[in-house]
């Protein structure tokens, strides 16, 4: 088995492309994720990966490169974080619109204005419907088990889409946890040889990347985009069965935790999920049937296997990490449209919650899951959508 | 590297690499500099296009009238997507995945290239990237509608900048392009037109060969921005070099060559009275805009031949030396 270290997100995630060792990366600084390409481009200059690091004036020009890169036939990767990834927004559409499998880190953090640099959903969720997978991750090892997995979900000939693994900034990216690397053939051997499919840097065949395409065959090009966003959920369950072969560890489209027999439920990304589920123990030690369910496939979002294991909550809670201003939160809606695509009708509310690295806290946890009681008792709702550990 | 000469007879025995069908307008400089560059390169070429004209009129779906490798990805990023492209190929020649030698190309218009994908080109050349950058200038948006960018010349009348009541016109000159990327101290930087033919294939073979980035501008007429007949795009391009509206120079090295020096510098008015969109710096009232054309026009070429002088004494005193 692998070596056992204290790392940071970040160094989880710099050795993560170490052991994956990418033919080119592209990259641009940004906090929280510089601490990624600083530690990969050190891995470059001293000759621990052989990959052509090409240090770009942008996050834009970091994506149009990894775009060149990808469709020259090549395994690419990159890193970002907020204001990089809303840089990069015009060219992720062209990365997943050419199936290019292209793997992003995003270390999530807020968009401004006004300017933070600490961590919430909100530069992944604006992403959502770019066209890439993603993956989110609790912590420092499943944001490395991710990364590694994603190299093969997104270069699988069902998928050829890129996708992006995220975790949460600061909060994961720069505390240091204990976790369990594989060793680095075994890396090698799961992540396999990239195979090109029309590169263009085979000049025998010349190839036409990026034409214009008029309402003719436009629809026809996001019919199959569409097709292979569907597939990548069977992808992503295959890969992770066949990643728990090598390493031990169990992944799925989410995470269920004591949520068979739960009334309610907290539905939550990332980090805060840990301090969810030692409170959704406290509560379950009291006689409390509360649940849990952390979503780790967002995109594509398995609708039907959300909405059945929550088949039985009564009351939903969901933590949303992004704000949708004047709307539901995002994960919101997309438990929303599982529940109701399932003809269950559980009574839902949404709580949007550390916004700009607002510490989520046990009691945050504690005083959600008293609300949720507190509906079970009474049938009544306060508010549908409400902040959490704001000052009004 | 095989050369094929560049006599006409020889050259007109090579493939055409951008084939006809393709959709840009009777008259466009852009596919007859195109072409050149194409019949120019006698090794295998991977390119990538800038949004415009010659972006969605070559690659109508499910058509392309491109027979090398070509990719467009969007506007402001055809040397940050050439650059991919390239380093891509450095890491698969030094893995041992891939053996031909392949050069890199970005087309650009001037909008791509002097406006929105300025800082790209710009992080592109300072990186070292072996590739060449063509800049097609037809001096403005020509593909949205003919719209002012910053290489539009002075006085032009587009879209953006009309010719009013009020203002005549675009009002400021011209962004020196070439200039500029020559101050980036790249190996190869030039400037020319496809009226010039074997200048500008001579030119497309120096950037070829050189190690590193290369930019080449070249002059694009286009009838449609220009207010021309279709079929002025050779003799307009012609004007400019011997008005010195568009000189023919290279800088090798950082070393400034002027190709060509008119016998008779024409008043930059025979450039400008052809097209249409100069037509109002002829009313009585503009003739002070005429004026300030020809002193535009005057400033740069008497700047490039002190240049061009400074290098040749530079030059004696280091023969003298010797």
């Amino acid at each position: 088995m692998g070596k056992v270290l204290a790392v940071t997100g970040n160094q989880a995630i710099a050795e993560a492309m170490r052991q994956i060792n990418p033919d080119v990366c592209a990259a641009y600084p940004i906090t929280p994720s510089t601490e990624v390409m600083q530690r990969f481009a050190s891995f470059v200059a001293n000759g621990k990966v052989d990959t052509e690091l090409v240090t770009v004036e942008s996050e834009h020009s970091a994506m149009s490169a990894c775009i060149g890169a990808s469709a020259a036939g090549g395994r690419v990767m990159t890193a970002t974080s907020s204001q990089g990834l809303a840089l990069m927004w015009e060219m992720l559409h062209i990365a997943s619109g050419m199936r290019l499998p292209v793997v992003m880190t995003l270390v999530n953090r807020a968009l401004s204005a006004p300017i933070n640099i600490h961590g919430d959903h909100s530069d992944g969720m604006g992403a959502r419907d770019c066209g890439w997978i993603q993956l989110w991750s609790e912590n420092a090892q499943e944001a490395y088990d991710n990364l590694i997995q994603a190299i093969r979900i997104a270069e699988h000939d069902d998928v050829r889409l890129p996708a992006m693994v995220c975790l949460d900034g600061f909060i994961i990216s720069h505390s240091i946890e204990s976790m369990t690397f594989l060793p680095d053939e075994v890396v090698r051997d799961f992540i396999g040889e990239f195979r090109p499919k029309h590169p263009l840097l085979d000049v025998n065949n010349p190839v036409t990347y990026g034409p214009l395409v008029l309402p003719d065959y436009f629809m026809e090009f996001k019919r199959q985009q569409h097709e292979a966003m569907l597939k990548a959920k069977d992808v992503v369950l295959q890969v992770a069965e066949e990643f728990e072969k090598v390493s031990g560890r169990s992944y799925g489209l989410f995470e269920a935790y004591r949520l068979d027999d739960a009334e309610l439920a907290i539905v939550v990304l990332n980090s805060a999920a840990g301090t969810c589920k030692d409170v959704v123990d406290e509560y379950r030690d009291r006689g409390v049937k509360v649940g849990l369910l952390k979503p780790r496939l967002f995109r594509p979002f398995p609708y039907k296997e959300v909405a059945e294991a929550l088949s039985g909550a009564k009351v939903i809670g969901v933590l949303d990490r992004a704000e949708s201003f004047g709307g539901f939160g995002p994960m919101y809606m997309e438990i929303a449209s599982a529940m109701m695509s399932n003809g269950t009708n559980p009574v839902m509310i949404d709580k949007i919650y550390g916004l700009g690295g607002r510490d989520f806290m046990p009691e945050h946890a504690a005083q959600l899951i008293d609300e949720l009681k507190e509906i079970l008792d009474t049938g009544k709702v306060k508010l549908y959508k409400d902040y959490l550990g704001v000052r009004e | 590297m095989s050369t094929t000469p560049l006599r006409l007879k020889e050259l007109s025995k090579k493939e055409d690499l951008l084939t006809g069908g393709h959709r840009l307008c009777a008259g466009c400089g852009a596919p007859i500099a195109i072409r050149q560059i194409m019949l120019a390169a006698d090794v295998p070429i991977v390119a990538a296009n800038a949004t415009g004209c010659l972006e969605v009129s070559t690659t109508i779906y499910p058509y392309s009238a491109w027979k090398i490798p070509w990719i467009h990805t969007a506007f402001e990023n055809a040397a940050a997507t050439i650059s991919g492209v390239e380093a891509m190929y450095r890491a698969l020649k030094r893995k041992g995945k891939i053996s031909e030698e392949i050069k890199f190309i970005a087309f650009g218009g001037d909008g791509g290239t002097y406006d929105i994908g300025f800082q790209s080109l710009s992080g592109a050349m300072e990186r070292g990237h072996d590739i060449v950058y063509v800049c097609y200038d037809n001096g403005a948006y020509m593909n949205t509608g003919i719209q002012r960018s910053s290489a539009t010349p002075f006085g032009a009348n587009t879209t953006t900048s009309p010719a009013g009541s009020v203002i005549p016109g675009k009002l400021q000159p011209r962004k020196n392009l070439t200039k500029i990327m020559a101050a980036h101290g790249i190996p190869y930087v030039a400037q020319t037109t496809p009226a010039h033919w074997r200048d500008l294939m001579t030119k497309v073979r120096k950037a070829l060969e050189v190690k590193g980035p290369a930019f080449i501008n070249i002059l694009a007429s286009c009838n449609r921005g220009w207010r021309t007949p279709t079929d002025r795009a050779i003799e307009d391009s012609k004007l400019a070099v011997e008005t010195c509206f568009w000189p023919l120079y290279e800088y090798e090295n950082g070393r400034l060559t002027i190709n060509y020096k008119p016998k008779e510098k024409k008043p930059v008015v025979e450039f400008l009275k052809t097209q249409g969109r100069f037509k109002h710096l002829f009313s009585p009232e503009n003739e002070h805009l005429l004026q300030h054309s020809q002193e535009l026009v005057d400033r740069e070429w008497e700047a490039l031949l002190r240049e061009e002088a400074m290098w040749k004494a530079e030059e004696e005193k280091e023969e003298q030396k010797d």
